[in-house]
Protein backbone atom coordinates (compact mmCIF):
# COMPACT_ATOMS: atom_id res chain seq x y z
CA UNK A 1 0.00 0.00 0.00
CA UNK A 2 1.35 3.49 -0.99
CA UNK A 3 0.51 6.22 1.00
CA UNK A 4 1.29 10.05 0.57
CA UNK A 5 3.80 10.02 3.06
CA UNK A 6 5.48 6.81 2.31
CA UNK A 7 9.33 7.58 1.29
CA UNK A 8 9.28 11.03 1.17
CA UNK A 9 11.73 12.76 3.75
CA UNK A 10 9.41 16.18 4.40
CA UNK A 11 6.14 16.60 4.97
CA UNK A 12 4.19 19.22 3.25
CA UNK A 13 1.65 19.51 5.88
CA UNK A 14 4.01 21.17 7.97
CA UNK A 15 3.30 24.22 5.78
CA UNK A 16 -0.03 24.30 6.13
CA UNK A 17 -2.10 26.66 9.00
CA UNK A 18 -3.65 24.92 11.69
CA UNK A 19 -7.91 24.79 11.08
CA UNK A 20 -9.73 26.76 12.99
CA UNK A 21 -11.72 25.27 16.20
CA UNK A 22 -15.25 26.47 16.09
CA UNK A 23 -16.38 27.23 19.61
CA UNK A 24 -20.05 25.34 20.63
CA UNK A 25 -22.52 27.65 21.89
CA UNK A 26 -23.68 26.93 25.38
CA UNK A 27 -27.65 25.99 25.46
CA UNK A 28 -30.04 25.05 27.41
CA UNK A 29 -33.58 24.50 26.14
CA UNK A 30 -33.26 23.76 22.38
CA UNK A 31 -30.99 21.10 22.15
CA UNK A 32 -31.56 18.55 19.09
CA UNK A 33 -33.73 15.62 20.78
CA UNK A 34 -32.12 16.56 24.86
CA UNK A 35 -34.87 16.40 27.55
CA UNK A 36 -35.76 19.49 28.92
CA UNK A 37 -36.94 19.53 33.03
CA UNK A 38 -40.13 18.40 33.45
CA UNK A 39 -40.97 22.06 34.98
CA UNK A 40 -40.59 23.60 31.64
CA UNK A 41 -42.53 21.12 29.93
CA UNK A 42 -45.68 21.63 32.39
CA UNK A 43 -45.49 25.74 31.86
CA UNK A 44 -45.19 25.29 27.90
CA UNK A 45 -47.97 22.84 27.72
CA UNK A 46 -50.10 25.32 30.22
CA UNK A 47 -49.00 28.34 28.52
CA UNK A 48 -50.06 26.59 25.14
CA UNK A 49 -53.62 26.29 26.36
CA UNK A 50 -53.83 29.54 28.65
CA UNK A 51 -52.84 31.97 26.50
CA UNK A 52 -55.41 31.26 23.77
CA UNK A 53 -57.94 30.58 26.12
CA UNK A 54 -57.09 33.67 28.31
CA UNK A 55 -57.38 35.98 25.01
CA UNK A 56 -60.29 34.57 23.75
CA UNK A 57 -61.75 36.02 27.13
CA UNK A 58 -59.98 39.18 27.29
CA UNK A 59 -61.51 40.01 23.64
CA UNK A 60 -64.78 39.20 23.98
CA UNK A 61 -64.77 41.06 27.42
CA UNK A 62 -63.47 44.20 26.01
CA UNK A 63 -65.94 44.88 23.35
CA UNK A 64 -63.15 45.47 20.87
CA UNK A 65 -64.56 42.39 18.54
CA UNK A 66 -68.77 42.51 18.26
CA UNK A 67 -70.01 39.56 20.18
CA UNK A 68 -71.76 37.84 16.36
CA UNK A 69 -68.06 37.75 15.38
CA UNK A 70 -66.82 36.03 18.50
CA UNK A 71 -68.99 34.91 21.35
CA UNK A 72 -67.48 35.07 24.70
CA UNK A 73 -66.46 31.97 26.13
CA UNK A 74 -69.98 32.10 28.65
CA UNK A 75 -72.15 32.35 25.97
CA UNK A 76 -70.42 29.02 24.14
CA UNK A 77 -70.94 27.35 26.58
CA UNK A 78 -74.40 28.27 27.46
CA UNK A 79 -75.40 27.55 23.90
CA UNK A 80 -73.56 24.47 24.22
CA UNK A 81 -75.83 23.67 27.28
CA UNK A 82 -78.72 24.60 25.37
CA UNK A 83 -78.25 22.23 22.79
CA UNK A 84 -77.59 19.34 25.08
CA UNK A 85 -80.61 19.96 26.94
CA UNK A 86 -82.59 20.18 23.94
CA UNK A 87 -81.55 16.52 22.50
CA UNK A 88 -80.24 18.31 19.20
CA UNK A 89 -76.68 17.82 20.25
CA UNK A 90 -77.05 14.12 21.31
CA UNK A 91 -79.14 13.94 17.81
CA UNK A 92 -76.20 15.72 15.29
CA UNK A 93 -73.13 14.02 17.39
CA UNK A 94 -74.88 10.47 16.55
CA UNK A 95 -75.92 11.15 13.25
CA UNK A 96 -72.53 12.39 12.33
CA UNK A 97 -70.95 9.50 14.51
CA UNK A 98 -72.84 6.86 12.46
CA UNK A 99 -71.87 8.62 8.81
CA UNK A 100 -68.34 8.30 10.06
CA UNK A 101 -68.19 4.79 10.97
CA UNK A 102 -70.21 3.84 7.77
CA UNK A 103 -67.63 5.66 5.62
CA UNK A 104 -64.38 4.96 7.34
CA UNK A 105 -64.96 1.68 8.48
CA UNK A 106 -66.28 0.54 5.11
CA UNK A 107 -62.72 2.26 3.58
CA UNK A 108 -60.73 0.65 6.51
CA UNK A 109 -62.67 -3.11 5.45
CA UNK A 110 -61.15 -2.47 1.66
CA UNK A 111 -58.26 -0.32 2.55
CA UNK A 112 -56.36 -2.69 5.14
CA UNK A 113 -56.52 -6.07 2.86
CA UNK A 114 -55.63 -4.47 0.00
CA UNK A 115 -52.38 -2.11 1.36
CA UNK A 116 -51.28 -5.86 3.34
CA UNK A 117 -51.73 -7.13 -0.34
CA UNK A 118 -49.90 -4.34 -1.72
CA UNK A 119 -46.82 -4.17 0.43
CA UNK A 120 -46.32 -8.24 0.09
CA UNK A 121 -47.05 -9.04 -3.53
CA UNK A 122 -45.07 -6.92 -6.06
CA UNK A 123 -47.61 -7.32 -8.49
CA UNK A 124 -50.82 -6.04 -6.27
CA UNK A 125 -48.47 -2.89 -5.90
CA UNK A 126 -47.47 -2.94 -9.83
CA UNK A 127 -51.38 -3.22 -10.12
CA UNK A 128 -53.08 -0.44 -7.90
CA UNK A 129 -50.15 1.59 -7.16
CA UNK A 130 -49.86 3.92 -9.92
CA UNK A 131 -53.74 4.42 -9.47
CA UNK A 132 -54.15 4.66 -5.99
CA UNK A 133 -51.03 7.30 -5.88
CA UNK A 134 -52.84 9.54 -8.82
CA UNK A 135 -56.18 9.10 -7.23
CA UNK A 136 -55.10 10.32 -3.99
CA UNK A 137 -54.24 13.54 -4.93
CA UNK A 138 -57.92 14.41 -6.64
CA UNK A 139 -59.43 16.28 -3.48
CA UNK A 140 -62.48 14.62 -2.20
CA UNK A 141 -64.78 17.82 -1.85
CA UNK A 142 -64.14 18.05 -5.67
CA UNK A 143 -66.46 14.97 -5.63
CA UNK A 144 -69.18 16.09 -4.24
CA UNK A 145 -71.29 17.31 -6.71
CA UNK A 146 -70.54 14.27 -8.93
CA UNK A 147 -71.77 12.11 -5.72
CA UNK A 148 -74.80 13.97 -5.62
CA UNK A 149 -75.56 13.53 -9.40
CA UNK A 150 -74.75 10.14 -9.02
CA UNK A 151 -75.81 8.69 -5.70
CA UNK A 152 -78.48 11.34 -4.89
CA UNK A 153 -78.63 13.47 -1.93
CA UNK A 154 -79.20 11.27 0.82
CA UNK A 155 -76.82 8.96 3.12
CA UNK A 156 -74.89 7.07 -0.08
CA UNK A 157 -73.17 10.40 -1.14
CA UNK A 158 -72.05 11.23 2.22
CA UNK A 159 -70.79 8.14 2.97
CA UNK A 160 -69.13 7.80 -0.36
CA UNK A 161 -67.44 11.06 0.41
CA UNK A 162 -65.60 9.70 3.60
CA UNK A 163 -64.75 7.08 1.42
CA UNK A 164 -62.87 8.45 -1.41
CA UNK A 165 -61.05 11.09 1.27
CA UNK A 166 -59.75 8.04 3.53
CA UNK A 167 -59.26 5.04 1.79
CA UNK A 168 -56.54 5.40 -0.51
CA UNK A 169 -54.24 7.18 2.21
CA UNK A 170 -54.77 4.06 4.26
CA UNK A 171 -53.96 2.01 1.24
CA UNK A 172 -51.02 3.38 1.12
CA UNK A 173 -49.85 3.88 4.75
CA UNK A 174 -50.71 0.05 5.21
CA UNK A 175 -48.74 -1.31 2.65
CA UNK A 176 -45.85 1.41 3.55
CA UNK A 177 -46.40 -0.60 7.26
CA UNK A 178 -46.28 -3.97 5.56
CA UNK A 179 -42.96 -3.37 3.23
CA UNK A 180 -41.37 -2.52 6.52
CA UNK A 181 -41.33 -6.34 7.88
CA UNK A 182 -38.00 -7.22 7.53
CA UNK A 183 -36.71 -9.37 4.79
CA UNK A 184 -34.44 -11.68 7.30
CA UNK A 185 -37.88 -12.05 9.58
CA UNK A 186 -39.89 -13.72 6.17
CA UNK A 187 -37.09 -15.52 5.14
CA UNK A 188 -36.40 -17.42 8.65
CA UNK A 189 -39.83 -18.13 8.70
CA UNK A 190 -39.69 -20.34 5.66
CA UNK A 191 -36.71 -21.80 6.98
CA UNK A 192 -38.47 -22.69 9.64
CA UNK A 193 -41.28 -24.51 7.35
CA UNK A 194 -43.62 -21.53 7.34
CA UNK A 195 -45.67 -21.26 3.82
CA UNK A 196 -46.72 -18.54 2.00
CA UNK A 197 -50.12 -18.14 4.07
CA UNK A 198 -48.78 -18.69 7.44
CA UNK A 199 -45.88 -16.04 6.71
CA UNK A 200 -48.44 -13.76 5.75
CA UNK A 201 -51.02 -14.65 8.71
CA UNK A 202 -48.28 -15.14 11.72
CA UNK A 203 -44.93 -12.60 10.27
CA UNK A 204 -46.17 -9.95 8.09
CA UNK A 205 -49.78 -8.82 9.74
CA UNK A 206 -48.45 -9.35 13.27
CA UNK A 207 -45.66 -7.10 12.66
CA UNK A 208 -47.39 -4.47 10.63
CA UNK A 209 -50.21 -4.14 12.94
CA UNK A 210 -48.90 -1.47 15.20
CA UNK A 211 -48.36 0.71 11.66
CA UNK A 212 -51.13 -0.54 10.40
CA UNK A 213 -53.26 1.45 13.45
CA UNK A 214 -50.75 4.32 12.71
CA UNK A 215 -52.18 4.73 9.62
CA UNK A 216 -56.41 4.52 10.86
CA UNK A 217 -55.50 6.45 13.47
CA UNK A 218 -54.18 9.29 11.00
CA UNK A 219 -56.52 8.73 8.69
CA UNK A 220 -59.64 9.01 10.96
CA UNK A 221 -58.69 12.19 12.14
CA UNK A 222 -59.85 13.19 8.16
CA UNK A 223 -62.75 11.20 8.15
CA UNK A 224 -63.94 13.62 10.99
CA UNK A 225 -62.67 16.54 8.23
CA UNK A 226 -64.64 15.03 5.46
CA UNK A 227 -68.18 14.34 7.45
CA UNK A 228 -68.12 18.01 8.25
CA UNK A 229 -67.54 19.07 4.81
CA UNK A 230 -70.13 16.00 4.27
CA UNK A 231 -72.60 17.46 5.92
CA UNK A 232 -72.57 21.20 4.71
CA UNK A 233 -74.43 20.12 1.60
CA UNK A 234 -78.01 19.08 2.23
CA UNK A 235 -78.27 17.39 5.61
CA UNK A 236 -81.47 17.07 7.98
CA UNK A 237 -79.15 16.64 10.94
CA UNK A 238 -75.17 16.35 11.88
CA UNK A 239 -72.33 18.55 13.22
CA UNK A 240 -72.16 19.66 10.22
CA UNK A 241 -75.66 20.53 9.55
CA UNK A 242 -75.75 22.56 12.53
CA UNK A 243 -72.99 24.48 11.73
CA UNK A 244 -74.59 25.67 8.88
CA UNK A 245 -77.97 25.93 9.93
CA UNK A 246 -76.19 28.23 12.78
CA UNK A 247 -74.70 30.25 10.45
CA UNK A 248 -78.26 31.46 8.75
CA UNK A 249 -78.72 32.76 12.11
CA UNK A 250 -75.79 34.54 12.71
CA UNK A 251 -75.32 32.09 15.81
CA UNK A 252 -71.59 32.39 16.22
CA UNK A 253 -72.06 31.03 19.82
CA UNK A 254 -73.13 27.50 18.61
CA UNK A 255 -70.22 27.37 15.62
CA UNK A 256 -68.72 27.57 18.62
CA UNK A 257 -70.03 25.43 20.55
CA UNK A 258 -70.23 22.13 18.14
CA UNK A 259 -66.69 22.94 16.74
CA UNK A 260 -65.50 22.25 20.49
CA UNK A 261 -67.70 19.32 20.37
CA UNK A 262 -66.42 17.80 16.99
CA UNK A 263 -62.69 18.67 18.91
CA UNK A 264 -63.49 16.94 21.70
CA UNK A 265 -64.41 13.87 20.08
CA UNK A 266 -61.00 13.41 17.65
CA UNK A 267 -59.20 14.01 20.64
CA UNK A 268 -61.54 10.70 22.32
CA UNK A 269 -60.89 8.97 19.05
CA UNK A 270 -56.87 9.71 19.25
CA UNK A 271 -56.55 8.99 22.63
CA UNK A 272 -58.54 5.58 22.12
CA UNK A 273 -56.21 4.94 18.89
CA UNK A 274 -53.42 5.79 20.85
CA UNK A 275 -53.88 3.11 23.61
CA UNK A 276 -54.72 0.86 21.34
CA UNK A 277 -51.59 1.11 19.55
CA UNK A 278 -49.52 1.38 22.55
CA UNK A 279 -51.07 -2.00 23.65
CA UNK A 280 -50.40 -3.76 19.72
CA UNK A 281 -46.73 -2.38 19.85
CA UNK A 282 -45.88 -3.16 23.60
CA UNK A 283 -43.37 -5.30 21.66
CA UNK A 284 -41.56 -2.57 20.09
CA UNK A 285 -41.58 -0.09 22.74
CA UNK B 1 -27.42 -37.00 5.63
CA UNK B 2 -24.93 -35.96 2.93
CA UNK B 3 -24.78 -32.12 1.46
CA UNK B 4 -23.47 -31.75 -1.31
CA UNK B 5 -23.05 -29.08 -3.89
CA UNK B 6 -21.92 -29.45 -7.48
CA UNK B 7 -20.42 -27.29 -9.75
CA UNK B 8 -22.61 -24.01 -8.17
CA UNK B 9 -22.37 -20.84 -9.49
CA UNK B 10 -24.64 -17.82 -8.66
CA UNK B 11 -24.93 -14.75 -10.57
CA UNK B 12 -26.42 -11.34 -9.00
CA UNK B 13 -27.41 -9.37 -12.43
CA UNK B 14 -24.34 -9.62 -14.19
CA UNK B 15 -22.18 -10.00 -10.97
CA UNK B 16 -20.83 -13.53 -10.78
CA UNK B 17 -21.03 -13.66 -6.82
CA UNK B 18 -19.91 -17.81 -6.22
CA UNK B 19 -18.37 -19.65 -9.35
CA UNK B 20 -18.19 -23.42 -9.49
CA UNK B 21 -18.64 -24.40 -5.94
CA UNK B 22 -18.05 -28.11 -4.83
CA UNK B 23 -18.11 -28.86 -1.52
CA UNK B 24 -19.69 -31.99 0.38
CA UNK B 25 -20.90 -31.44 4.20
CA UNK B 26 -20.65 -35.00 5.87
CA UNK B 27 -22.86 -36.17 8.84
CA UNK B 28 -21.61 -35.10 12.20
CA UNK B 29 -18.88 -32.70 10.94
CA UNK B 30 -18.48 -28.92 12.38
CA UNK B 31 -17.35 -27.29 8.61
CA UNK B 32 -16.68 -23.41 8.83
CA UNK B 33 -16.41 -21.81 5.50
CA UNK B 34 -14.28 -18.48 6.19
CA UNK B 35 -13.79 -15.53 3.52
CA UNK B 36 -13.33 -11.79 3.18
CA UNK B 37 -16.53 -10.09 2.17
CA UNK B 38 -17.27 -10.39 -1.10
CA UNK B 39 -16.37 -13.60 -1.22
CA UNK B 40 -19.68 -15.07 -1.67
CA UNK B 41 -20.34 -16.63 1.97
CA UNK B 42 -23.76 -15.23 3.01
CA UNK B 43 -24.41 -16.31 -0.92
CA UNK B 44 -23.58 -19.82 -0.03
CA UNK B 45 -25.34 -20.35 2.73
CA UNK B 46 -28.64 -18.76 1.03
CA UNK B 47 -28.27 -21.14 -1.55
CA UNK B 48 -27.95 -23.94 0.60
CA UNK B 49 -31.19 -22.53 2.98
CA UNK B 50 -33.01 -22.74 -0.20
CA UNK B 51 -33.78 -19.21 -0.49
CA UNK B 52 -31.72 -18.60 -3.57
CA UNK B 53 -31.73 -20.88 -6.42
CA UNK B 54 -28.24 -21.47 -7.96
CA UNK B 55 -27.41 -20.25 -11.44
CA UNK B 56 -25.74 -23.23 -12.61
CA UNK B 57 -25.35 -26.39 -10.78
CA UNK B 58 -26.79 -28.10 -7.80
CA UNK B 59 -27.49 -28.82 -4.06
CA UNK B 60 -28.55 -32.19 -2.70
CA UNK B 61 -29.27 -33.31 0.58
CA UNK B 62 -28.88 -37.27 0.43
CA UNK B 63 -29.26 -36.81 -3.08
CA UNK B 64 -32.73 -35.07 -3.51
CA UNK B 65 -32.12 -31.53 -4.70
CA UNK B 66 -33.29 -28.27 -2.96
CA UNK B 67 -35.90 -26.74 -4.53
CA UNK B 68 -36.38 -24.00 -1.56
CA UNK B 69 -36.33 -23.37 2.06
CA UNK B 70 -37.25 -25.82 4.95
CA UNK B 71 -37.19 -27.08 8.13
CA UNK B 72 -34.62 -29.75 7.13
CA UNK B 73 -31.46 -26.69 6.92
CA UNK B 74 -32.29 -24.66 10.16
CA UNK B 75 -30.53 -20.94 9.35
CA UNK B 76 -29.23 -18.64 11.88
CA UNK B 77 -28.63 -14.88 11.05
CA UNK B 78 -26.19 -12.43 12.53
CA UNK B 79 -28.82 -10.37 13.60
CA UNK B 80 -32.10 -9.48 13.67
CA UNK B 81 -34.60 -11.99 12.39
CA UNK B 82 -36.30 -13.18 16.36
CA UNK B 83 -40.05 -12.34 16.35
CA UNK B 84 -40.19 -9.33 18.21
CA UNK B 85 -43.97 -9.73 19.51
CA UNK B 86 -43.25 -13.17 20.86
CA UNK B 87 -41.78 -14.31 24.18
CA UNK B 88 -38.62 -16.01 23.83
CA UNK B 89 -40.76 -19.32 24.15
CA UNK B 90 -43.31 -18.83 21.64
CA UNK B 91 -40.21 -17.79 19.17
CA UNK B 92 -38.83 -21.40 19.19
CA UNK B 93 -42.30 -22.47 19.18
CA UNK B 94 -42.39 -21.45 16.24
CA UNK B 95 -41.90 -24.66 13.45
CA UNK B 96 -43.67 -26.71 15.92
CA UNK B 97 -46.34 -24.83 15.66
CA UNK B 98 -46.56 -25.44 12.18
CA UNK B 99 -46.16 -29.01 12.46
CA UNK B 100 -49.69 -29.15 14.54
CA UNK B 101 -47.65 -30.76 17.41
CA UNK B 102 -50.34 -31.07 20.73
CA UNK B 103 -48.89 -28.81 23.86
CA UNK B 104 -47.22 -31.37 25.78
CA UNK B 105 -45.10 -32.18 23.04
CA UNK B 106 -44.16 -28.83 21.92
CA UNK B 107 -43.17 -27.77 25.56
CA UNK B 108 -41.40 -30.68 25.94
CA UNK B 109 -39.34 -30.19 23.13
CA UNK B 110 -38.93 -26.50 23.79
CA UNK B 111 -38.19 -27.23 27.42
CA UNK B 112 -35.35 -29.21 26.51
CA UNK B 113 -33.71 -26.97 24.14
CA UNK B 114 -34.09 -23.27 26.34
CA UNK B 115 -32.08 -25.59 28.89
CA UNK B 116 -29.86 -26.40 26.64
CA UNK B 117 -29.26 -23.03 25.16
CA UNK B 118 -29.43 -21.76 29.07
CA UNK B 119 -32.19 -19.65 28.23
CA UNK B 120 -34.76 -21.08 30.81
CA UNK B 121 -34.94 -18.46 32.80
CA UNK B 122 -35.91 -15.46 30.51
CA UNK B 123 -38.44 -17.98 28.19
CA UNK B 124 -41.26 -15.07 29.05
CA UNK B 125 -38.97 -12.38 28.08
CA UNK B 126 -39.75 -10.57 24.57
CA UNK B 127 -36.39 -10.21 22.21
CA UNK B 128 -35.57 -6.39 23.01
CA UNK B 129 -35.46 -7.37 26.79
CA UNK B 130 -32.37 -9.60 25.95
CA UNK B 131 -28.87 -9.38 25.40
CA UNK B 132 -27.47 -9.77 21.80
CA UNK B 133 -25.87 -13.01 22.97
CA UNK B 134 -29.17 -14.04 24.54
CA UNK B 135 -31.06 -13.53 21.43
CA UNK B 136 -28.22 -15.44 18.75
CA UNK B 137 -28.82 -18.18 21.98
CA UNK B 138 -33.13 -18.18 21.15
CA UNK B 139 -32.16 -18.19 17.21
CA UNK B 140 -29.98 -21.40 17.72
CA UNK B 141 -32.70 -22.86 19.66
CA UNK B 142 -35.69 -21.96 17.47
CA UNK B 143 -33.66 -23.88 14.47
CA UNK B 144 -32.40 -26.83 16.33
CA UNK B 145 -36.00 -27.57 17.81
CA UNK B 146 -36.78 -28.24 14.03
CA UNK B 147 -34.39 -31.18 14.38
CA UNK B 148 -32.21 -29.85 10.80
CA UNK B 149 -30.48 -31.98 9.63
CA UNK B 150 -27.62 -29.37 8.73
CA UNK B 151 -27.98 -25.96 11.03
CA UNK B 152 -26.40 -23.13 9.14
CA UNK B 153 -24.82 -20.30 10.93
CA UNK B 154 -24.36 -16.50 8.78
CA UNK B 155 -21.96 -15.27 11.26
CA UNK B 156 -23.83 -15.68 14.11
CA UNK B 157 -21.64 -14.10 16.37
CA UNK B 158 -20.49 -11.39 14.06
CA UNK B 159 -22.26 -8.28 16.06
CA UNK B 160 -21.72 -9.58 19.61
CA UNK B 161 -18.57 -8.47 21.78
CA UNK B 162 -15.37 -10.37 22.21
CA UNK B 163 -16.00 -12.00 25.45
CA UNK B 164 -19.43 -12.84 24.37
CA UNK B 165 -18.33 -14.25 21.27
CA UNK B 166 -16.17 -16.57 22.89
CA UNK B 167 -18.99 -17.73 25.46
CA UNK B 168 -20.95 -18.56 22.55
CA UNK B 169 -18.77 -20.07 20.29
CA UNK B 170 -18.51 -22.47 23.91
CA UNK B 171 -21.54 -23.04 23.68
CA UNK B 172 -22.39 -24.10 20.16
CA UNK B 173 -19.25 -26.11 20.57
CA UNK B 174 -21.16 -27.87 23.34
CA UNK B 175 -24.40 -27.75 21.73
CA UNK B 176 -23.35 -29.84 18.39
CA UNK B 177 -21.60 -32.18 20.90
CA UNK B 178 -24.84 -32.91 22.82
CA UNK B 179 -26.89 -32.73 19.59
CA UNK B 180 -24.66 -34.07 16.97
CA UNK B 181 -26.61 -32.08 14.64
CA UNK B 182 -24.36 -31.57 11.33
CA UNK B 183 -23.02 -27.74 11.73
CA UNK B 184 -22.13 -25.54 8.43
CA UNK B 185 -21.14 -21.96 9.29
CA UNK B 186 -19.93 -19.34 7.86
CA UNK B 187 -17.34 -16.53 8.96
CA UNK B 188 -14.67 -14.00 8.33
CA UNK B 189 -13.22 -14.67 11.65
CA UNK B 190 -10.16 -17.23 11.09
CA UNK B 191 -9.73 -17.55 14.69
CA UNK B 192 -13.07 -18.82 15.13
CA UNK B 193 -13.30 -21.05 12.22
CA UNK B 194 -10.24 -22.73 13.55
CA UNK B 195 -11.76 -22.98 17.03
CA UNK B 196 -15.31 -24.46 16.27
CA UNK B 197 -14.59 -26.22 13.03
CA UNK B 198 -13.82 -30.22 12.40
CA UNK B 199 -12.75 -28.62 8.86
CA UNK B 200 -12.29 -25.00 7.46
CA UNK B 201 -12.81 -24.10 3.64
CA UNK B 202 -11.38 -20.78 2.79
CA UNK B 203 -13.27 -18.76 0.03
CA UNK B 204 -11.45 -16.58 -2.57
CA UNK B 205 -13.13 -13.65 -3.15
CA UNK B 206 -14.56 -11.80 -6.46
CA UNK B 207 -16.06 -14.25 -7.61
CA UNK B 208 -16.22 -16.56 -4.54
CA UNK B 209 -14.85 -20.16 -5.39
CA UNK B 210 -13.27 -22.08 -3.01
CA UNK B 211 -9.54 -21.76 -2.83
CA UNK B 212 -8.08 -23.94 -0.25
CA UNK B 213 -9.43 -26.45 2.57
CA UNK B 214 -7.73 -27.54 5.90
CA UNK B 215 -9.19 -30.35 8.40
CA UNK B 216 -8.83 -29.25 11.93
CA UNK B 217 -7.11 -32.38 13.59
CA UNK B 218 -7.30 -30.65 17.33
CA UNK B 219 -9.22 -32.76 20.11
CA UNK B 220 -13.20 -32.69 20.28
CA UNK B 221 -13.33 -31.32 24.06
CA UNK B 222 -11.81 -27.96 23.39
CA UNK B 223 -11.81 -24.92 25.85
CA UNK B 224 -10.80 -21.40 25.40
CA UNK B 225 -7.25 -22.97 26.51
CA UNK B 226 -6.73 -24.17 23.45
CA UNK B 227 -6.43 -20.78 21.55
CA UNK B 228 -2.87 -20.95 23.20
CA UNK B 229 -1.30 -23.92 22.53
CA UNK B 230 1.11 -24.19 19.06
CA UNK B 231 -1.17 -26.40 17.66
CA UNK B 232 -3.77 -24.00 17.56
CA UNK B 233 -1.68 -21.26 16.69
CA UNK B 234 0.28 -22.99 14.01
CA UNK B 235 -3.34 -24.13 12.41
CA UNK B 236 -4.50 -20.53 12.62
CA UNK B 237 -1.80 -18.96 11.07
CA UNK B 238 -1.98 -21.07 8.06
CA UNK B 239 -5.36 -20.66 7.36
CA UNK B 240 -4.63 -16.67 8.00
CA UNK B 241 -2.45 -16.75 5.81
CA UNK B 242 -4.28 -18.52 2.74
CA UNK B 243 -7.13 -16.37 3.60
CA UNK B 244 -4.94 -13.30 3.21
CA UNK B 245 -2.65 -14.71 0.11
CA UNK B 246 -6.86 -14.77 -1.59
CA UNK B 247 -7.85 -11.56 -0.54
CA UNK B 248 -5.05 -9.74 -2.23
CA UNK B 249 -5.51 -11.65 -5.19
CA UNK B 250 -9.08 -10.58 -5.73
CA UNK B 251 -9.37 -9.12 -8.99
CA UNK B 252 -6.24 -9.61 -10.33
CA UNK B 253 -7.34 -13.49 -11.04
CA UNK B 254 -9.05 -13.61 -14.70
CA UNK B 255 -12.23 -16.11 -14.60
Amino acid sequence: MKTALAGRTTDVRAAWPPLPRRTRPHRKVLTIRTPIPRRAAVVLTALSLAVPLVSWVALSASGLVPATFLPSPGAVLSAGWEMARSGELAVDVGTTTRRVLEGFGLAVLVSVPLGILMGTFHAAQAAFEPVIGLLRYLPASAFIPLLIIWLGLGEPSKIAILFIGTVFFNTLMTADAVRSVPRSLIDVSYTLGARRGEVLRKVVVPHSLPGIIDAVRVNAAAAWNFVVVAELVNSTAGLGYRIVRAQRFLQTDKIFAVLVVIGVIGLTIDVALRLLRARAGRWAA
Amino acid sequence: MTLALTDVSKEYGRKLALDGVNLTVTPGEFLCVVGASGSGKSTLLSLVAGLAMPTAGQITVDGHLITGPGPDRGLVFQTGSLYPWRTVERNVAFGLELLGLDGAERARRIDWYLAETGLADVRRSLPRQLSGGQQQRVAIARALVCEPDVLLLDEPFGALDVQTKEDMQLLIRQIWRDTGTTVLMVTHDVEEAVFLGTRVVVLASDPGRIAAETPIPLADDRDLAIKRTSDFLRLRASTEDMVRTWHRLRGEVTR
